[in-house]
């Protein structure tokens, strides 16, 4: 990188490195690194920082789980990063970031949705249910209980997307037998090889509880 | 002692006990820590695969918006463990280093990580990471097996070690081979194979103070990752905590420390802020291990009534140019079936390509495609059943170590096996099975695997309620290692699973090695054991001290706990623990005990097996094949939770049906960069591809191995399947397809 910086810096460039001077006197502060989230937020940014964080974010208004959020958002962050990075609700998973395997489904007005396909800004005014959303306060949704019934997944990492895959693959009609759950779920990998279970969390969900 | 432990409940199939955190979204893993002022760092990567970096321009990325750093060699700070190779001569190298992340300018493999834009959001360090350019100085490169095979070399192992797998194996003649009635030669090709766990490898990178680093990492070992970041950056192991909670699989990526988390810890210290690092899937391809591609050829001669007479294998694998890798591909061949003469020649090729690392099942999974491919081959060319050729050649002893096995319970693996897949309809003659149009074939593989078992610490302790809370540092990948040691817990004191916890995956807690080898439960699980008796003998002699007399000669094994209330032999003492704690004024009790390997290990030979059986579909006009429906049977000794180990069967299953059918990293050797590099392009199983599998276990005890009686499951959940599925083929169509994936276009 380039420390010595000759007179013409852009005005960009001079906003970047008084940035950089202001996060060299907070760095103690922010070491400690036990100050709450919002706190923590306010200091990472300058007024440049802040200027050209006005420049490029646009107000998104988005129902994620019931609950109503306005949130300025980068129109170039998907709805997957930002459940992520932004609301912590890191339970809608990141497997390829390209629409190949689930892991970010997620229900946007009652749709499965890859939320990695989709950017944020897209939904607005739109309810989107996670897999944080789904149970009833501490009951679980029958879906939640048939794939903990099932084994229906090892490491977990794709079973939030599968559930909510799952769930939505009932709806649309596309369970009335295995050979259809097989294939409305095929856009859902799990490499760790669950698919069997999982089929028949499924069957057991569409069958109202009664298949064992 | 240990016989007592099976005289008690058997285990009964358990719910996941992390399942709930698991299906609501709340475990969380590497990536999802949320730190306050967290930076986000996005890795560019070479776009040669040898040579040197003429000049790297990132004044564009240095001025957009949010970027906090652009760090390579030509600014990193010093990382104090990078020493120049031979600095040391404590330390030879003969095995190569790893990869140094932004240490100097050289290029040993595309893709190489080299600059790390760190930024105050994802979004903002991936854009920035665009606008760096780098320019090269070009040198001609070597990524081809075949190409370059004459180039082969005896691994460092190999030499100094006469017994290691690796090194030139001779059991009785050399020339059997030529004077056997029967010969049969043939050479099998394994792609790269790549090991792709849902979760992208991540990493947050947190330096709490300038000598304390706390890492929430994707890794297979705790204090593994917690030695080696100590080691690198010359500080004490206790200044480092490494958290691997969650693990969202790695199937043996997760056994090496990569260069994108040294990327990730310089990054933090450069910008003095947590930085949260998250590979992408194409990154997954280069930078985090694969299975080697490996080319082999075998030689089997038999007897014209099928007794084995010799076996010659040999194999080269890949590996890169700074870092010897090396797996146990022949190890199998030696000591699975009766030969008198066996040859082995292990050989690896230094490519400019980066280092692979052990995926599930590995150097045994590709052995056994090779292996179990001739033996059916073999079979077939003297007109015998597979299963018979493989009964006739059964070992009773381990002919290559001279031992007595532990356990063996194959015998019951190829019978039940045999029953549950239908083997009465199969066809000694190919192509003879038809369903409608479908060409119809059923074949089989063998499997085996080291119960391999390591050192392993466990605390637990006890309190009045009857809670009992263990700690331990190993990780779970996915198999269900929580779930697993809270039911030997269970079954050891008869505390119900409910009220029982097991805490892993953090460097702070004790010692264990690596998740990986099969070597969990088997070594894991004898601590829990050993920490459970310990909390046993302290009841029963807080009891006895206070004149219980009933105690004073008691046992550990007579003793159990049935909702709070001390049992001795079955019989109530009535004594509950609340009473008990109260009497001695203690709120709880606690132990840390360690468990080691015996002596048992230089005296018998410990290996778990496995069979697998497939049945398979081949249209004759498209090549297409389908898995009809696999069964898999194990002899892994004690299975100690039969739900959780039944979906490990099946997830070692689907993958082997992904080895057999579509997996295969193609790279292409203009560039030495892959072409497959994503789902869409690496085909990994999907719901549609994997029919029914059948699992059995033989379960029954090896307490030769360890006091669980078991012996291991993740390795031969895979070993022997790719070659069942390809023997099936070959039983459907009559074609031999030596070089995986079977893809439709090898069959038509
Ligand atoms: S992360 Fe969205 S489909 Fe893979
Ligand atoms: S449970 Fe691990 S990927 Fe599905």
């Amino acid at each position: 990188m380039d420390k010595h910086k000759s007179t013409e810096k852009p005005e960009k460039e001079l906003s970047s490195e008084s940035r950089r001077d202001f996060l060299k006197t907070t760095s103690i502060l922010t070491a400690i690194a036990v100050a709450p989230a919002t706190v923590a937020k306010a200091a990472e940014f300058n007024l440049g920082e802040k200027m050209s964080t006005a420049f490029e974010t646009t107000p998104v208004n988005l129902t994620v789980n019931g609950v109503k959020k306005q949130l300025n958002l980068e129109p170039r962050a998907t709805l997957l990063d930002t459940l992520r990075e932004q609301l912590d609700l890191t339970g809608t998973k990141k497997g390829c970031d390209y629409g190949q395997c689930g892991a970010c489904t997620v229900h946007v007005n009652g749709q499965r949705v890859l939320s990695c396909l989709s950017l944020a800004i897209m939904h607005e005014g739109q309810e989107v249910t996670t897999i944080e959303g789904l149970a009833k306060g501490q009951e679980l949704h029958p879906m939640q209980q048939a794939f903990i019934k099932h084994d229906g997944f090892q490491c977990g990492y794709c079973t939030p997307g599968q559930i909510m895959s799952a769930v939505a693959c009932i709806q649309e009609g596309h369970a009335n037998n295995e050979a259809d759950i097989k294939e409305f779920m095929s856009g859902n990998i799990c490499r760790c090889g669950a698919y069997p279970n999982i089929v028949k969390a499924i069957q057991e969900v569409k069958n109202g509880g009664r298949k064992s | 002692m240990t016989e007592a432990f099976f005289d008690k409940k058997d285990y009964k199939p358990l719910d996941r006990v992390d399942g709930r955190l698991k299906v609501t979204g709340t475990a969380r893993y590497s990536a999802e820590y949320a730190l306050p002022n967290m930076a986000y760092a996005v890795l560019v990567g070479s776009s040669i695969a040898k040579g040197t970096i003429k000049s790297i321009d990132s004044k564009a990325a240095e001025r957009a918006p949010g970027v906090l750093a652009v760090i390579s060699h030509l600014n990193a700070i010093k990382v104090p463990g990078y020493q120049p190779k031979g600095e040391h001569p404590s330390e030879p190298s003969t095995q190569g280093q790893p990869l140094r992340v932004f240490f100097d300018n050289k290029i040993v493999s595309n893709d190489q990580p080299i600059v790390a834009v760190v930024a105050t959001s994802f979004e903002k360090a991936r854009h920035a990471a665009t606008l760096v350019k780098i320019q090269y100085h070009k040198e001609e490169h070597q990524t081809n097996l075949e190409a370059n095979s004459e180039k082969a070399v005896l691994p460092a192992s190999g030499k100094k070690n006469p017994k290691s797998p690796t090194a030139d194996y001779d059991r009785g003649q050399k020339d059997a081979f030529e004077s056997a009635a029967v010969k049969f030669e043939a050479e099998y090709v394994l792609p790269t194979e790549v090991h792709n766990p849902m979760e992208l490898q991540a990493i947050t990178a947190h330096w709490e103070a300038d000598d304390k680093l706390t890492v929430y990492d994707k890794v297979q070992g705790t204090k593994m990752t917690q030695k080696n970041f100590a080691k690198e950056w010359n500080i004490p192991e206790a200044n480092v905590k490494c958290i691997a909670t969650f693990v969202g699989g790695a199937f043996g990526n997760g056994l090496h420390n990569w260069p994108h988390e040294t990327a990730a810890i310089i990054a933090a210290k450069q910008v003095k802020r947590p930085v949260k690092l998250v590979l992408t899937r194409e990154q997954m391809f280069t930078m985090v291990g694969y299975r080697p591609r490996t080319w082999q050829k075998i030689q089997i001669g038999a007897s014209k009534d099928g007794k084995l007479v010799a076996i010659n294998h040999q194999s080269i694998g890949q590996t890169s140019s700074y870092e010897e890798f090396t797996e146990s591909t022949l190890q199998q061949t030696r000591m699975m079936y009766a030969s008198p003469n066996v040859s082995t020649r292990y050989r690896i090729l230094p490519l400019n390509v980066a280092t692979p690392i052990w995926m599930r099942g590995p150097g045994e999974a590709t052995g056994a495609f090779a292996l179990e491919s001739a033996m059916d081959e073999v079979a077939h060319a003297i007109g015998m059943d597979p299963v018979d050729f493989r009964l006739l050649n059964y070992t009773e002893s381990d002919p290559d170590k001279n031992m007595p096995w532990s356990t063996k319970y194959l015998r019951e693996c190829y019978e039940e096996g045999k029953k549950r897949i239908g083997w009465e309809n199969r066809k000694l003659k190919p192509g003879l099975v038809r369903d409608g149009e479908w060409l119809v074939g059923y074949g089989m593989g063998t499997g085996t695997f080291g119960a391999n078992r390591n050192s392993a610490t466990v605390h637990a302790a006890l309190d009045r309620e009857g809670n009992l809370v263990m700690h331990c540092a190993i990780t779970d990948i996915g198999p269900g290692t929580g779930t697993a040691m809270v039911q030997i817990a269970s079954n050891t004191t008869g505390i119900s699973t409910g009220n029982i916890t097991f805490h892993l995956g953090s460097s702070e807690f004790p010692n264990a090695g690596l998740q990986g080898g099969s070597s969990t439960v088997n070594s894991v699980g004898p601590a829990v054991l050993a920490a459970c008796n310990a909390l046993k003998e302290q009841l029963i002699t807080m009891a006895a001290a206070k004149g219980n007399t009933a105690f004073s000669s008691a046992k550990p094994d007579d003793l159990m706990i049935d909702n709070n209330e001390l049992q001795l032999g079955g019989k109530s003492s009535k004594t509950t623990l609340g009473d008990l704690f109260k009497q001695n004024n203690m709120e709880k009790i606690e132990t840390t005990n360690e468990s080691k390997p015996d002596e048992n290990r230089n005296k018998y030979s410990m290996n778990a097996f496995s069979m697998h059986f497939a049945k398979v579909h081949v249209h004759p006009f498209t090549g297409q094949v389908q898995v009809k429906k696999i069964v898999c049977c194990a002899d892994a000794g004690t299975i100690v939770s039969p739900k959780t180990a039944a979906s490990q069967m099946i997830g070692g299953a689907t993958g082997g049906i992904g080895m057999a059918l579509t997996e295969d990293a193609v790279m292409d050797h203009r560039f030495g960069r892959y072409v497959t590099k994503d789902f869409a392009d690496y085909h990994v199983p999907v719901n549609a591809d994997v029919p029914e599998i059948d699992v059995y276990f033989v379960n029954k005890p090896d307490l030769l191995a360890d006091p669980v009686g078991s012996k291991g499951l993740g390795e031969i959940a895979i070993i022997g399947v790719a070659p069942a599925i390809g023997n099936a083929v070959f039983n459907a169509t009559g074609k031999r397809i030596r070089e995986l994936p079977i893809t439709p276009d090898k069959l038509i």
